[in-house]
Parts: structure tokens; sequence; C-alpha cells
């Protein structure tokens, strides 16, 4: 208020900016009280029910078998490592379903907009199905099929050498440890480095000469190449671990138990959906003036798409298809209705047995809310990153 | 009318016959070069291998009425488990000879929608009509005058559960999330830093969470001696969350109105609360619209996870007939009917969304 002259005049509550203060401080108070009336009801309630309170539980001996887990754990862990196994679980199936879901989302958007009728009619449908089934019901079906349609161990269906079927799960054969591969991811990991300083020598020289540097090719060569290279030298090892019937079901090999396969089935073909929608508005939204102007200026068409409309449409899609990749996190936590020992599903099971459900779902809330403080985080860094340069 | 064309000439004019039409359009749309004829010629394959098995099974193996000995004799699909269990499916525990009265509710709840999809309706009578009608089939539900019998909220299940979780969690979040987004958009640092702590916290954790808060922590909040029924304390959870997301549509909306609109109000003296009463509010919330419509289609589908603290939901009670041991192993065909009436619902208020965006497009 520009009125200086006479402050006086001025009642208090007519002062816009005593005024919000009064309302903050008021908001403040309620807040307060409400939440003082709360924590006194809570303290009171778990005295009377004998509840401990406190973390002190995540020491204590578990006393419960996980279905799988990443890391060695036994019933006679304490309840701390139950819920990392947990957790390790969770960004497991989170991973792989990320990757599959942007890989499944990316090809059905791209066929959303397919010329051929057919094609994008498929897509079409496919988008609208998914995205109108909620996804606990797609879960429990893929679950049921899994389930309820598969032999038990005895009967396994074969379909190929190696691997087998059954309501277990899907077993099949893998490679037999040897040192060789340990080499063979250095060698990979020695070829990325390596592709990448060859590109950015490649963009230097053809900035100052001109000259163009086959860099894909290249690459592929040496992150492929290097890994065999060293594979042939230790001879070639071949043994495989196959899955072995026995007694009352397979030992050996690798399992993908049906809980897991339903949840990444799922979460995967449910989100997928968005993605493709996501995908789809993405290009979409790159003008036919671009691609036009692109070819104008001959680059082939390999080119406009890598040069010109990507870069262009990621700055579209990547901040929806982040909010959808937590989606998917989050959703994961459905594992729990399905019986997959996700983290909700074995802090549940804490909840359970210690009853201190208040530090239960305290810790879900906040392993869920670091996953999505620190996608956020990373997208605020991105957007700043390929933010249009207005000039 | 040029009679003094020649007809020849008319006919020179014309495309050949294999780019135009039925036959063109094939062309165009199906064999495009060769790698659209190989895709085409994929996708057909593909369908023909796979629907008509799904066909026979679905419609000519099936048995749609029968008794569980029958299906498992059958090969094809044994809808039977719906038609014998429907009524148990839709309304779940709810008294067997009163069970006109969810129906009823729902009859109103569809009559009022269908009302309200015409947008030259929407007026404060129709305001009022839902406000009467909503009451009207709570009352329906729980009974206990007129003669009729009083129901208890833990025999409310099925088709109704659903339907009230979504339609009264959407009601009640809705001013929540426009307060939620007026205090977000504030110019007071401590009830704008409440209001983003709230959101974010809440879009940041899973529904799940959420839920077992309502259904396991809900109760020590409260003094002893006093409980809240289950269904109340999942549709407190649902709202809650749903508030969180609508607030940041709302945001959207109030983000999109220029500086002009709020100065105007200013310049006629207009105070805070009417400015965003006559001016900000009624634009802005028409712009959100069609977002607000895809939060309602999430809110359905997501009341669907009270399975999982033991509510009997539409999925709960198909669940239960699958666990009795007569009709066990039809997952499929029970699960594909659900997803069906979910696929119903939602298709058409997408529908419906499109439509609206549509309309409102037009207007701008």
């Amino acid at each position: 208020m520009e009125n200086k002259g006479s402050p006086e005049s001025v009642p208090f509550w007519f002062d816009p900016k005593k005024r919000s203060v009064a309302a903050q401080i008021g908001t403040l108070f309620l807040v307060g009280l409400l939440s003082w009336y709360l924590i006194s009801n809570v303290l009171n309630n778990l005295e009377k029910q004998n509840i401990a309170t406190g973390f002190g539980f995540l020491q204590k001996e578990s006393a419960f078998e996980i279905g799988e887990s990443l890391i060695s754990y036994s019933a006679a862990d304490t309840y701390a490592k139950a819920l990392l196994a947990g957790v390790l679980n969770t960004v497991k199936v989170a991973l792989i379903g990320i990757v599959l879901t942007i890989v499944l989302g990316a090809l059905v958007g791209i066929a959303r907009l397919s010329k051929n009728w057919l094609v994008s009619r498929l897509a079409g449908s496919y988008i609208e199905v998914m995205q109108d089934i909620p996804v606990l019901l797609q879960l429990f079906f893929w679950y049921a099929i899994f389930y309820e349609s598969l032999p038990p161990p005895r009967q396994a269906l074969n379909p190929m050498r190696g691997v087998f079927m059954c309501n277990r799960g899907v077993m099949f054969a893998v490679p037999e440890f040897h040192a060789a591969y340990l080499y063979m991811l250095s060698a990979f990991a020695l070829g990325v480095f390596l592709s990448f300083c060859l590109k950015r020598w490649a963009r230097k020289r053809q900035e100052t000469t001109g000259k163009h540097f086959p860099v894909f090719k290249s690459c592929a060569l040496l992150v492929i190449g290097l890994p065999l290279i060293v594979w042939s030298a230790f001879g070639a090892p071949m043994k495989m671990n196959v899955p072995k019937f026995s007694g009352f079901n397979f030992e050996g090999g690798f399992t993908l138990s049906p809980e897991f396969m339903a949840l990444l089935m799922g979460l995967t073909l449910y989100t997928a959906a968005f993605v493709a929608e996501v995908v789809r508005a993405g290009i979409q939204s790159v003008g036919k003036g671009q691609r036009e102007a692109a070819m104008s200026i001959g680059l082939k068409s390999g080119q406009v798409l890598t040069l010109v409309i990507l870069p262009q449409a990621l700055r579209v899609i990547f901040p929806p298809l982040t909010s959808q990749m937590l989606n998917l996190t989050k959703n994961s936590s459905l594992a729990v209705a399905i019986g997959f020992p996700d983290f909700v599903s074995v802090a549940n099971t804490t909840i359970n047995q210690t009853g201190q459900s208040i530090e239960g779902v305290a810790l879900i809330m906040i392993v869920y809310l670091f996953f999505s403080l620190a996608t956020s985080a990373f997208m605020n860094w991105y957007n700043r990153h390929v933010a249009m340069v207005e000039r | 009318m040029q009679p003094e064309t020649p007809r020849n000439l008319d006919q020179e004019i014309r495309p050949p016959v294999t780019h135009i039409g039925i036959i063109g359009w094939i062309r165009e749309n199906l064999f495009d070069g060769w790698l659209n004829t190989l895709l085409t010629l994929l996708i057909v394959y593909f369908l023909s291998r796979v629907i008509p098995p799904l066909f026979r099974w679905m419609f000519i193996d099936s048995v749609w009425v029968g008794s569980p000995q029958e299906c498992r004799q059958a090969t094809g699909a044994c809808w039977s488990i719906i038609t014998a269990n429907l009524r148990f499916i839709l309304f779940g525990f709810y008294p067997y000879n009163q069970q006109w009265r969810p129906l009823a509710a729902m009859l109103m709840l569809f009559g009022l929608l269908s009302l309200s999809r015409d947008r030259n309706r929407w007026s404060k009578r129709l305001g009022y009509a839902w406000l009467f009608g909503l009451l009207a089939m709570g009352f329906l539900m729980k009974g206990g005058f007129f003669g009729l019998s009083e129901v208890e909220s833990s025999k409310w299940g099925g088709l109704p559960l659903t339907l009230l979780l979504s339609v009264f969690g959407l009601t009640a979040a809705y001013p929540l999330g426009i307060l939620l987004a007026l205090g977000r958009r504030s110019k007071m640092p401590m009830i704008k830093a409440l209001c983003v702590v709230y959101i974010e916290l809440i879009r940041g954790v899973p529904l799940i969470s959420l839920l077992f808060m309502g259904s396991i922590i809900f109760p020590l909040f409260l003094p002893e001696g006093i409980t809240i029924n289950k269904i109340l304390r999942a549709q407190v959870a649902i709202i809650l969350f749903t508030a969180a997301y609508i607030a940041e549509v709302v945001r959207g909306g109030l983000q999109g109105m220029s500086r002009g609109q709020y100065e105007a109000a200013e310049s006629i003296g207009l105070n805070y609360y009417l400015t965003m009463r006559l001016v900000i509010l009624p634009q802005a919330l028409k712009i959100v619209i069609p977002p607000t419509v895809s939060i309602l289609i999430s809110a359905f589908k997501d009341t669907s996870l009270v399975v999982i603290i033991a509510l009997f939901d539409l999925l709960k009670t198909t669940q239960s007939v699958l666990s009795n041991p007569e009709w066990m192993g039809f997952s499929k065909e029970a699960y594909i009917f659900i997803a069906l009436l979910y696929f119903l619902g939602c298709f058409s208020m997408a529908n419906y969304s499109r439509k609206l965006e549509k309309e409102l497009s037009i207007g701008r």
C-alpha cells in the first residue's frame, strides 16, 4: 500500500501485511494444535496397547523368509537386512521395468503415428485398452495366467533346450561362472570408455577439418569386439548351468518366479501405454517445417531424425516420461498383492510382526519420497541442461 | 450444370481406379512401399492366427449358464462363473433381498451423470441436484428410515463401493485441491510452504502407503473409544491422495491466467476472495476440465487398491468368488469380465473428456 502519509489511519486488520502475518500465525497455530492433539492421542494409545516405539526393532531377528532376494538373506537376519532386500527387489523390478517400458512405449508410440492404417489402429487400441484397466487387475490377471495355465513342476513344459516353464516360474540355463566373464566385463567397460573418447575426438576433427569419421560403426566394433576377443583368448568357455528336476522342484539354472514375471509384465504393459502417448505427443510437437528444413539442407533421413527431430522431441518427451517412470516405481508397490517380496511387502510383514505400524509406514513413505525427490532433482538438472537457449 | 462439357473429357480427368475408392485407400494406407506391405502382411497373418481361436474360446466353445462341472468339461471360456455369481460380484455382502437399493443408487448416479453430459445444462440447479442425489444415494444404501432396514456399511461391497469411493473421493477432494492450489500460489511464505510440503509429500508416495496409514495408523490418531469404520478410513486416504493431484492440475490452470485478469479485478476494487471467486477460478477451472476428468479416471481405477486393505470392492468380491473351491481356476474369465466393466467406465469418461476438450478449444 502506498499511503505512507497516514499509517495510523489504517486499522491493523485492513493492513494487508499485518493481516497476512496474522493469518500465517493463525494457520500455524491451528496446524500445531492439531498435530499436538494427534500425537498425544497416538502416544496415549501406544502406551495402552503396549506397543514399543522407535526404530530399535530394525536390529532384531526378523524370523521370516523372503522368496527371492538379491543379497543372501535368511530368517535369522535382522529386520534391517530384510528391508534392504525388499528395497533391492523394488529397485530391480523398477529398473528392468523402466528399460522394457521405454522400449515398448517408444515402439507403440511410433507405431501409433505410422502411415499404415492397421499398425496405427492396432497401437491405438493397445493404448486405449491398457490405459483403461486398473494396473492391479492386470497384475492379478497375469499372475492367474502364469499360475493357473502352466503345469506343475513335474510336467513342466520344455519349449526349447535348457528352458522349462511351470507354475513355479520359468527356468533357463545360464553360463556357469568362469573368471573369463569378469575380464569380459572390464573389456566391455574399456570399450565404452574408448568409444566415448573416440566420439569426442571425431567431433573435434569434424569441427576443425570437416572430415567425417564413421563413429557409430567403430564404436559398435569396440564395445562388442573387445569382450569377444577376451572371451576367445580364454578358450571360449561354453559350460552352461542347466536347470534339473529333482525331488519337488528344479535346481540350478536361473529362475524367474511367476510373481516377478507377472509384476514386470503388468507394470510394463500398463506403463508402456502411457509412455506411447507421451512419445507420440513429443514427436508431433516438432513442427513439419523442421523436417522440411532439415531435408532441404541435404541431411539424410537418419540424420534428420537424430540431429533435428529427436533433440527437439526429447525435450518435450522427457518431463512426462520421468513422471511415468516414477509412476511405474510407485506402482511396483502393488507387488504386495501378488506376493512378490518388494519393499512394501516386506515392510508390511514387518508391521504385522512387530506391531510398529507408524515406523513401518513412515519407512515406506521415506523410501518412496527418496526415489521421487532424487528423480525430480535429476529432472530439474536435465531440464536446465537442455532448456532452449532463446536468442 | 455445364451441359456443354463433353462427357469423354469428364472421364479423362478422373484419376485411375487404383488411386481412388476402396482400392486407392488400401494402396495408400496398407501397401505403400515394401516395408508397409511387409508389416501389413505380418499383422494380417498374426491376427488370423490369434482371432479365430480366441473367438472360439470366448463365444463358441464357452459355457454361458451351467455348473462348474460342465465348465471343466468344456474347452472354451466359463462365463457361468459370472452368471452364477453376478449378484455377489456386483453387490458383495449386501443383504440379498435388499440389493435393489444399491442398484437404485447406481441408477441414480448414472442418471445424474448422463444429465450432466451436456455442458449447456450445467447450472446451479444441477449442482443442487447432485448434492441432493449424493445424499439420497447414501441414505438409500444406509437405510434405517421410511421402513428401510438399516444396513451396516461393513456389508457394502462390489460395484457400488467402487463407485462410492471414486465419486465421493473426487467430490470431497476437489474443493480441498482448489484450496491447496491457491495456498501454493499464495504470497504468504508459511502457507505456501505448508501446501508445497503437503502436495509434494503426497505425490511422492504410493497410494498404498496412504491406505495402510488409513487402515492401521489412523485408529491410533483418535482418542480411545472412538472408532471410524474401514470404508470411511479408506475414503479419507483416497481424498487426501486425490486432492494433491487436483491441486497440481488447478495450479496449472491458475498459472495459465494472464496477469491482466488479476490487475483488472484489482482495479475494479475486488478483494482477494472476490477476485478468485468471480474472475480467476471460473476461468481457470474451465481450462482444466479435461485433466480433471483424467484424474477422475485414475481415481476410479485406483479404488481397486482397497483390495489390499481387504475392503470388498468389485475386485475383492470377484476374488472371493474365485477362492471358492467350486469356481477355482476360472480367474481369466472373471478378471476379463471385471476388466470389461472398468474399461467401459474409463473409456466413456475418456471419450467425454476428448469431446469436452474439442468444445472448449473452439471457444478460445
